[in-house]
């Protein structure tokens, strides 16, 4: 079929964006030479650097692409995999540098002496580095790759808008590297998984937008009539992230000119908003997002629908509607007034209910289909993870209530059961599916070695196993030694007697930490040997994995 | 006009959160649970399965 | 075919809806969460207990408290006593609201791998803070502190009075004169004999005006830190605060 001529000229959408990026990159430019401050003039600098790069891409693309790109090719959609990929690779790579500064910083508590007396290096600096890696870095290019796959897919239609998600993927990225390099050099508000100031929110803002217009316009788009559960929740952790974010980050900069800012809620109400903010992150990032990609990895790698799709919406609303109120479980037993307090326990308590129902709709999926567990490593971890979603989901609403709470408050315990969900839960699921989509973008028929996958999920299991082990140790002991009296009524231990006590745990889960680290490393190799588009010998011979399902 | 004192507030919050999230809850059982909808979600669930 | 086009057209319309509805059902319930657990809080009374002594920080308290937050101090220490016996033997009165009101952001924190600081304010004398900031395990043999030899360095106090403009744009009640004197009261709250110390106490009333160990030299960026550690805790008076008057 002869392609119909067209002749090439720039799009409104290109031109608009290149103004855009050059006006932005010479106002970031003189930013940066007038900053009042260190931090600030790098990070403009590295926008405009940025911003120059950007419209040299723009360029490129321009003279490299046809005239126009067709929505459909011989009758189906010519889906947009690009920004995907991109999303997957960075996830892989801000994956790997989060766990291994996860890991430094666990040594660090074991060993002082390995924070090397510079600030750059230094376990305050480097924790915001850690959890923002981890989270936003490495879970968010998950949630943005897989967002953007699934979306085109269970709409049958092209992503919407043609520079909008590379704006939306790069610019996400280029966040990451303005809120990490902004940790080391000390830029931070100080609000936990909230560090980024006020510029690097700006530009989030800005970013985010851009990627919930994306969203929405390839639902509208669609070719299907229906909107698949798993978009449902994308949209709900999209829009919620978005109002989250702008009001826990309002703030007032010192100068426009400068790093610092004042945030303009104080004390008590900046707790509330700040944990209102904290634990929604979990609730709609690491939750209602992650779920989104179990709703459509899970059946798509067993090969059978979801158990119950009425089941996925009433606990769809319910997780929506429960989440948001559950935040001050943070707070019990500080200056915040106590009905605050009660109300957050009361839901964090219910959320259990549509917390188990998202997990057991998942593993109900594989009614029938039990045996794949052993067969597929892929699919184990996914299983895995979910049961690490309802251990963690059953241990959150218990400490929320608030005699408990008052026992594992500042502990290890609060750590322990944060990574069994983030490694556990979160990494997992993001872990099964990044296995099933690098084949399915590369045009792979599998990953390079499902060998490979099984040495990773052994591995990294056993890492979670003594990273959360370790810690409930660590936390309950913590939380008895601080409380315990002796015989004449005096406080039995100094606070050093209990850091000293913690010492054995520490080492634990710093190795536990480096095996869930090597096992992401197996991970990568995996990966990039299947994008080269290689095969494992011996399976290559074999024809398929070793273990068949016993009869 | 009932006078705004801790109590009061409290009484009303608890009594309308409870119709509220009652109501809801309800109405989204409701919705799941509608014999007519019963198909469009069979359809929905096959979503990622039958794709290209 | 005709027929079938604008059909087909408002089909399409409801489901293009559909999506907005369902953004729009989303965050209205999320909203509603919120507002109602936030908003009280800045409406009841009760929220945050009337009490005398919490006044603005000090240009060098303040100065001290922004490298706490850049250093990350909040993630290994709190700074909110419960009310709890064995909290309170170990670190003092339980933490009030209205001790926390002009800060920008609260520093409550949510971990304790080192002990609380929101009463640790004259716990210690400044040479312990500062022999411990420069190497902690010098005076606490178990400690697993970084050091912090590196804050022995000059405080960059040019902006300081910026600072407190953008303090007082969001709520914190810096005079004036306050603002004007910024610079002047940052170094005179390390020189006790000179001219500025009465100045700096009849606008801060009960700061301490001291060297905080550092000599008179330039300040450091440990004097700005010792002099914010020994502030914190220390502005109400509780041999006459009451607390069955606030209770809520």
């Amino acid at each position: 079929m002869p392609a119909r001529s067209v002749s090439k000229h720039m799009t409104e959408g290109e031109i608009g964006l290149g103004l855009s990026l050059l006006v932005g990159a010479f106002l970031c430019a003189l930013a940066s030479a007038r900053a009042v401050d260190a931090p600030f003039s790098i990070h403009m600098g590295l926008f405009a650097l940025a911003g120059f790069a950007g419209l040299a891409a723009l360029v490129k693309r321009y003279e490299g692409r046809p005239a126009a790109v067709p929505q459909e090719i011989a009758g189906k959609p010519h889906y947009n995999l690009g920004p995907v990929k991109f999303a997957v690779v960075a996830a892989m790579v801000w994956g790997i540098a989060g766990f291994l500064v996860g890991c430094i910083i666990a040594f660090q508590l074991w060993a002082p002496s390995l924070n090397l007396g510079i600030e750059y290096a230094s376990f305050g600096r480097l924790r915001p580095l850690h959890t923002s890696a981890v989270i936003f870095a490495f879970g968010g290019n998950v949630l943005i790759g897989t967002s953007l796959y699934v979306v085109q897919r269970t709409c049958r239609a092209r992503l919407a808008g043609d520079l909008a998600p590379w704006f939306v993927v790069l610019g996400y990225n280029l966040f990451i590297v303005i809120a990490g390099t902004g940790y080391l050099m000390g830029v931070t508000q100080s609000k936990e998984y909230a560090e980024p100031e006020w510029y690097a929110d700006l530009w989030l803002t800005i970013v985010w937008v851009v990627y919930l217009l994306v969203f929405l316009a390839t639902l509208w788009k669609r070719k299907e009539p229906h909107i698949f559960v798993a978009n449902w929740f994308y949209l709900a952790f999209i829009v919620t992230i978005a109002m989250l974010h702008s009001v826990n980050n309002l703030a007032v900069p010192v100068s426009w000119l400068g790093s610092k800012s004042y945030p303009v809620f104080a004390g008590v109400q900046d707790a509330l908003i700040q944990w209102w903010y904290g634990h929604n992150a979990v609730g709609f990032f690491l939750t209602a997002g992650f779920l989104a990609i179990m709703y459509y990895f899970v059946p798509k790698r067993a090969e059978r629908p979801i158990y119950s799709y009425r089941l996925s919406i009433i606990h769809f609303w319910a997780l929506v509607f429960m989440y948001i109120w559950a935040g001050p479980h943070h707070l019990h037993y500080t200056a915040l007034p106590d009905w605050a307090q009660t109300l957050g326990m009361t839901f964090s308590i219910m959320l259990w209910m549509p917390s188990w129902g998202g997990m057991i709709n998942g593993l109900m999926t594989l009614s029938g289909a039990w045996d794949k567990l052993r067969t597929d490593p892929v699919l184990r971890f996914m299983v895995v993870s979910l049961a690490f979603y309802g251990m963690a989901t059953f241990e959150g609403p218990m400490m929320s209530i608030k005699a408990v709470n008052a026992l594992s408050h500042y502990t290890d315990w609060t750590i322990g059961h944060v990574h069994s969900g983030a490694l556990g839960w979160v990494a997992y699921i993001s872990f099964g599916a990044l296995y099933c989509l690098v084949p399915w973008l590369w045009n792979r028929r599998e990953v390079y070695s499902l060998k490979l996958v099984e040495w990773h999920f052994w591995i990294s299991t056993l890492g979670i196993v003594l990273y959360i082990t370790s810690m409930w140790v660590a936390g309950i002991m913590q939380g008895l030694m601080w409380r315990a009296y002796n015989a004449l009524g005096f406080l039995e231990y100094s606070f050093v007697e209990t850091v000293e006590a913690m010492q054995p745990y520490y080492l634990v889960r710093a190795l536990g930490g480096v095996l869930f680290l090597i096992g992401a490393l197996i991970m990568a190799y995996n990966l990039a040997m299947t994008v080269a588009g290689r095969t494992a010998e011996r399976e290559a011979l074999s024809g398929s994995v070793g273990l068949a399902p016993a009869e | 006009m009932i006078a705004m004192t801790y109590e009061n507030a409290a009484a009303f919050a608890q009594t309308s959160g409870l119709l509220y999230f009652a109501g809801i809850f309800v109405g989204v059982c409701v919705y799941a649970f509608w014999p007519r909808n019963r198909a469009r979600f069979e359809a929905a669930a096959h979503l990622p399965l039958t794709e290209d | 075919m005709a027929t079938a086009q604008p059909g087909l057209w408002k089909r399409h319309e409801i489901f293009e809806k559909n999506s907005i509805i369902l953004l729009i059902g989303a965050l209205i319930v999320v909203s509603i969460g919120g507002l109602v657990e936030i908003a009280p809080l800045f409406y009841l009374k009760s929220t945050v207990e009337t009490v005398e002594g919490v006044r603005p920080y000090t240009p060098l308290e303040l100065a001290g408290r922004n490298i706490y937050i850049r250093e990350g101090c909040y993630l290994c220490h709190s700074q909110m006593v419960r009310p709890m016996r064995d909290e309170i033997e170990r670190y003092g009165h339980f933490s009030l609201a209205a001790e926390s009101m002009y800060d920008h952001p609260f520093q409550w924190g949510s971990k304790r791998t080192g002990p609380d600081l929101a009463r640790v304010g004259g716990k210690y004398s400044d040479q312990w803070h500062r022999e411990h900031l420069i190497e902690p395990r010098a005076v606490v043999p178990a400690s697993i502190m970084p050091a912090y030899a590196f804050l022995d360095r000059p405080l960059d106090t040019e902006a300081i009075a910026e600072d407190l403009k953008a303090n007082r744009a969001v709520g914190v009640p810096y005079s004036d004169e306050m603002i004007a004197q910024a610079q002047a009261d940052l170094t005179a709250q390390r020189d006790p004999d000179g001219p500025g110390a009465a100045g700096l106490q009849r606008r801060y009333p009960g700061a301490t005006i001291r060297d905080f160990g550092g000599g008179r030299t330039r300040a450091t960026e440990i004097d700005a830190l010792i002099a914010y550690l020994q502030v914190l805790g220390t502005m109400v008076d509780f041999k006459i605060y009451e607390d069955k008057k606030n209770l809520r």
